[in-house]
């Protein structure tokens, strides 16, 4: 069964198991985890990481697949300003 | 020859962890600067700065237990957390314990980052840049082999490199962003579309 995602991105896609939170509060653009991620974030002029998928740009969708990947980024983001979120 | 052994191991871990400690401390001085090396990306910089870190706390424990099992050292549990009150050389024993509690504080507040925050943790952090020259002077003064010449030569070294990561640290544009974001940025040449439209 494929349920819709509620943030109202592609009506068709899964609903993705986890979400890389930004804190943008604290975000400071280091970019260890635009390194870590360059699947799913690019890096802005200024550094800062930009989410490839336009759905949304502060909890960023991550497929099963990346998930390690971005619990890295989240264990290494230097200002703390990253979380993994499930549902 | 138990005792040799203890003594052995104690001083050879002590140079050990002063390598050890002064590479943590440039790869601290890089990782901040946000820049990655050529190859080598920032996370596997932050990683290696981290283990080698970590790697120094185990070359201190071992530093300290060895010469508490050595009769030699005369060294006190007392001795390993309150400085100064040693009974040989205690004024450069005690900036070892000095040291080895700077380092325990800088360390502490590094694993435990997520509960106490970004700037209680950058505040202790600091404290390396004091704990640093301190381990030095604890070496050469305190150190059996201190001040042998291949000590000396590899101590003026190592000073000299922290020195220059130290005086990087403090210049204009060390971090990355200040390249990405600073004022040097907001001066760089307007865009070439509005250039023509004020000639225009």
């Amino acid at each position: 069964m494929t349920r819709l995602d509620p943030r109202g991105a592609s009506p068709d896609a899964p609903v993705p198991a986890a979400r890389l939170h930004i804190d943008w509060t604290r975000c400071d653009g280091r970019g260890l985890c635009t390194e870590l991620l360059p699947e799913l974030l690019d890096r802005d002029e200024w550094g800062y990481p930009i989410a490839r998928s336009l759905s949304d740009r502060s909890d960023v969708p991550v497929p099963p697949e990346l998930e390690q990947a971005a619990l890295d980024a989240v264990t290494l983001c230097p200002v703390i300003a990253l979380r993994l979120t499930r549902r | 020859m138990f005792d040799d052994t203890m003594w052995a191991f104690g001083r050879a871990s002590g140079i050990v962890d002063l390598v050890l400690l002064t590479v943590a401390v440039l790869g601290g001085i890089l990782t901040r600067s946000g820049r990655p090396l050529p190859g080598i990306p920032r996370f596997a910089l932050s990683l290696a700065h981290r283990n080698v870190s970590m790697l120094a706390v185990v070359f201190l424990v071992l530093h300290v237990a060895t010469l508490l099992l050595d009769p030699y050292a005369k060294l006190t549990i007392a001795d390993v957390v309150v400085p100064f009150a040693g009974a040989e050389k205690p004024f450069w024993l005690g900036l070892g314990t000095v040291a080895f509690d700077l380092l325990v504080a800088v360390v502490a507040t590094a694993l435990l980052q997520r509960a106490i925050g970004t700037k209680a943790f950058r505040a202790v952090h600091w404290l390396t840049y004091a704990m640093w020259p301190v381990a030095v002077l604890h070496s050469v003064f305190d150190g059996t082999d201190g001040t042998d010449a291949w000590f000396v030569v590899g101590t003026v070294l190592a000073t000299a490199a922290v020195l220059a990561a130290v005086a990087w640290r403090l210049s204009h544009g060390f971090l990355e962003t200040q390249s990405l974001r600073g004022p040097d940025r907001l001066r760089a040449p307007q865009r070439p579309d509005a250039e023509l439209r004020r000639v225009s």
